[in-house]
């Protein structure tokens, strides 16, 4: 009995209170208290920092999904139709119409400015055009007195902002001059300017620096989705094979040692590397059409692949290996162990590591600038195949060329393009997080 | 141990069903089972006896290849069942594992409902032409693994939700739902009741009508109840093989007289 010497006199000790905080459980529970308020002031730091963030994107972003409209009441009767078809400058006719209408719809409200169609033109547009094409697609609205909508010029929209003054105008140029402004002011006068949300912005092309504010995202975010396309389904079930294969099927030898340490490596070689092999080898090497969303998809491709592979093999691992023995235990091979036991239970995990992978991929610019997908692109793809070959650019790096762009009105088109990125990122990852809640067991 | 009560048995001698002649298995370089020979007879329970990690499970594993998936074990020696050498090149591990089911030492209910659970051997060996015959199949096999009369009313729940003990018993449902010729038992009571253990010990004299059964258990009084035949391992070695009254109460060897009265183990 070795414990005998514990029960001897010396060794007893008074009863202790157990309300009564001795010295080593003070301490304890001080240094407890400290780790604590540590954690949530790193919290609070992440926190602050996120949110200032937010913040300054949403400020500076979100009015590029505002645009000021022009409103006016307009009516085109047959005659005017008629005589304009047959003039031989027919879109100055119709501006003529357009000015006519405008004037008498402010003195209507009581404004009194002169104007000239130079001036409506740096405002608005080339407005006869406009008027005529949308009365050769509805003939049957000549005769009645339709709403006509015009969107404004960013200088315009910049104006009502507060971002453009008449203090930074010096002399003016051909797209603005100084008396723009008085005619502005007239319009918002005669309550004719509105907001609207700039669906523009969305679904439009880039453009040239002459109309920045007609500058949209939408072609970007094709490209971008059609990088995706290519992404998932060439590294989903390669990624997927592969890391099923070294992790269930293939012996443990120094050759799959090396291979393993080879993809842990890959995951973390800079993405401009994998840009720079792009390059090399599926434009210079294999020919493939320089600036397509194809190449892209194939150099994400390379770089998603270590992602997905080494999620897929954890998740694989995660599964117990007491369900592998159940199942080979009733007589399943190993390929029907996988399939009808590991893989399911593995496939949230493995779901959740595709989508991060894709939305790294989806906010990758360096590479797509060593392939050329940062070109100016003022044009949809006409058809599906047409998407994967035809030179486009993608959202972030639609986003770069933009920001590079000295115009103050593509800086708010950046902000604009980082706040559909990160919808798209955010969306994705409540899809993961989505994704790996419903389907995830416990064993 | 004189109050254990040894069953009345027929003492007559079955066919060989299993044949092991020198087995070796390694674990890397643990030697994990020395030079074992042993003849499992047919119809018969065989009682795998001895202290924790002298390798029962680990000759258990033997006998229906689970060694396989052990990338360091290495297994030497011949195993013959039905006269055929099962380490042969040419037969295939899965075919074995459908006539040689087991039941694990830890319950490894898959985690699915639990008719799929005893549902899936069935399944992937064809061995039933309909629904209606798989849903009879299922019902056997949940009654003799002592646990239809709980989980009738929730077959569709999963069976990880089941108490351990009971997750054990479907264990065993899954294992005969394959009709297998012999069926391995790693310690399948350990986690049971008394009651269901009873009733395990019933289906194991029932198998034991058409099957062979082996069974590794760290109790002695179910060694004796259950068994035909007992081995006594101890440190890798076979020491004793016999009779199961014999075993218990006329042990050859000092070591296993020992650990049956339990002065070893
Ligand atoms: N997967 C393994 N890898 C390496 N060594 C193993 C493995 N499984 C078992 N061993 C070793 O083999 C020896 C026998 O183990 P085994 O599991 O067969 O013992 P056991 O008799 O079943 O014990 P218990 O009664 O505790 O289940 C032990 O020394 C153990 O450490
Ligand atoms: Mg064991």
């Amino acid at each position: 009995m070795t414990d005998a010497s514990l029960n001897s006199p010396d060794n007893a000790r008074a009863p202790r209170s157990l309300t009564q905080e001795d010295a080593r459980t003070k301490k304890r529970n001080a240094s407890e208290r400290r780790f604590r308020a540590y954690g949530i002031a790193a919290i609070c730091t992440g926190l602050f920092f996120l949110l200032a963030l937010l913040a300054a994107i949403l400020s500076a972003g979100l009015p590029a999904f505002r645009q000021a409209v022009v409103e006016v009441p307009f009516t085109l009767t047959q005659e005017q139709h008629d005589e304009a078809e047959e003039a031989m400058l027919k879109t100055a006719i119709y501006t003529n119409y357009f000015i006519t209408s405008l004037s008498n719809t402010m003195q209507a409200e009581g404004v009194q400015i002169k104007f000239d169609e130079d001036a409506v033109e740096r405002l608005l547009g080339k407005v006869g055009g406009d008027l005529r094409s949308h009365f050769r697609d509805n003939p049957d609205q000549i005769g009645e007195e339709i709403e006509f909508e015009l969107a404004a010029s960013s200088r315009v929209d910049r104006y009502l902002k507060g971002t453009f003054t008449r203090e930074d105008l010096q002399g003016g140029n051909r797209f603005f001059m100084p008396e723009d402004f008085d005619l502005i002011d007239a319009m918002k006068e005669a309550g004719l300017i509105k907001q609207v949300f700039n669906w523009n912005f969305i679904t439009g092309v880039d453009t040239g620096v002459d109309n920045p504010g007609g500058a949209g995202i939408g072609a970007s975010v094709l490209g971008s989705f059609f990088m995706m396309l290519v992404v998932l389904v060439l590294s989903l079930p390669i990624g997927v094979a592969a890391s099923i294969y070294l992790e269930e099927f293939a012996p443990k030898n120094r050759f799959t040692d090396f291979i393993e340490i080879n993809i842990a490596n890959l995951a973390a070689v800079p993405s401009i590397v994998f840009g720079i092999l792009g390059l090399a080898v599926f434009i210079q090497f294999a020919h493939l059409p320089q600036s397509a969303p194809l190449v892209g998809g194939l150099v994400l491709t390379l770089m998603t692949l270590p992602t997905i592979i080494i999620s897929t093999r954890a998740s694989l691992k995660a599964v117990p290996p007491s369900i592998r023995d159940a199942a080979l235990g009733v007589g399943a091979s190993k390929m029907q162990a996988v399939f009808h036991h590991v893989l399911p239970l593995a496939a949230p995990g493995i779901l959740t590591g595709t989508i991060i992978g894709l939305a790294q991929a989806l906010g990758e610019t360096a590479p797509l600038l060593l392939i050329g997908m940062v070109g100016f692109v003022a044009r949809y793809p006409d058809t599906f195949l047409e998407g994967f070959l035809e030179p486009n650019s993608a959202v972030p790096a639609q986003i770069y060329n933009w920001a590079a762009r000295s115009d103050a009105v593509f800086t708010e088109k950046a902000w604009g393009g980082i706040i559909v990125l990160l919808l798209f990122l955010v969306t994705m990852n409540t899809i993961a997080v989505i994704l790996r809640r419903r389907f995830e067991r416990r064993w | 141990m004189n109050d254990m009560r040894i069953v009345e048995r027929d003492v007559q001698q079955n066919d060989v069903k299993i044949a092991a002649k020198g087995v070796q298995v390694y674990y890397g370089d643990n030697h994990a089972i020395k030079d074992v020979d042993v003849e499992i007879e047919d119809k018969t329970v065989t009682a795998f006896i001895g202290p924790s990690g002298c390798g029962k499970s680990t000759f258990l594993r033997c006998i229906n290849r689970m060694n396989d998936t052990i990338d360091v074990c290495r297994v030497v020696g011949d195993i013959h069942i039905d006269g055929e050498d099962i380490y042969d090149p040419k037969v295939d591990p899965v075919q074995l594992r459908a006539k040689v089911g087991m039941v694990f030492q830890k319950p490894n209910p898959f985690p699915k409902s639990i008719y799929d659970n005893v549902a899936y051997g069935p399944r992937i060996h064809g061995l039933a032409k309909n629904k209606a015959e798989l849903d009879e199949l299922v019902e056997k096999s949940l009654r003799r693994g002592a646990i239809w009369d709980e989980v009738k009313d929730r077959l569709d729940a999963p069976g990880t939700g089941l108490s351990g003990g009971q997750q054990q018993r479907l264990c065993i449902a899954r294992a005969v739902a394959t009709e297998p010729e012999v069926l391995l038992m790693d310690e399948p009571c350990s986690a049971l009741d008394p009651i269901a253990t009873a009733q395990v010990e019933e289906l194991i004299d029932e198998l034991r009508q058409s099957y062979s059964v082996v069974i590794v258990t760290h109790s002695m009084q179910q060694a004796a109840r259950v068994s035909q035949k007992t081995a006594f391992f101890h440190l890798g070695n076979l020491v004793e093989y016999g009779e199961t009254g014999q075993i218990f109460t006329n042990p050859n060897d000092p070591r296993t007289e020992s650990y049956i009265t339990g002065r070893i183990g």
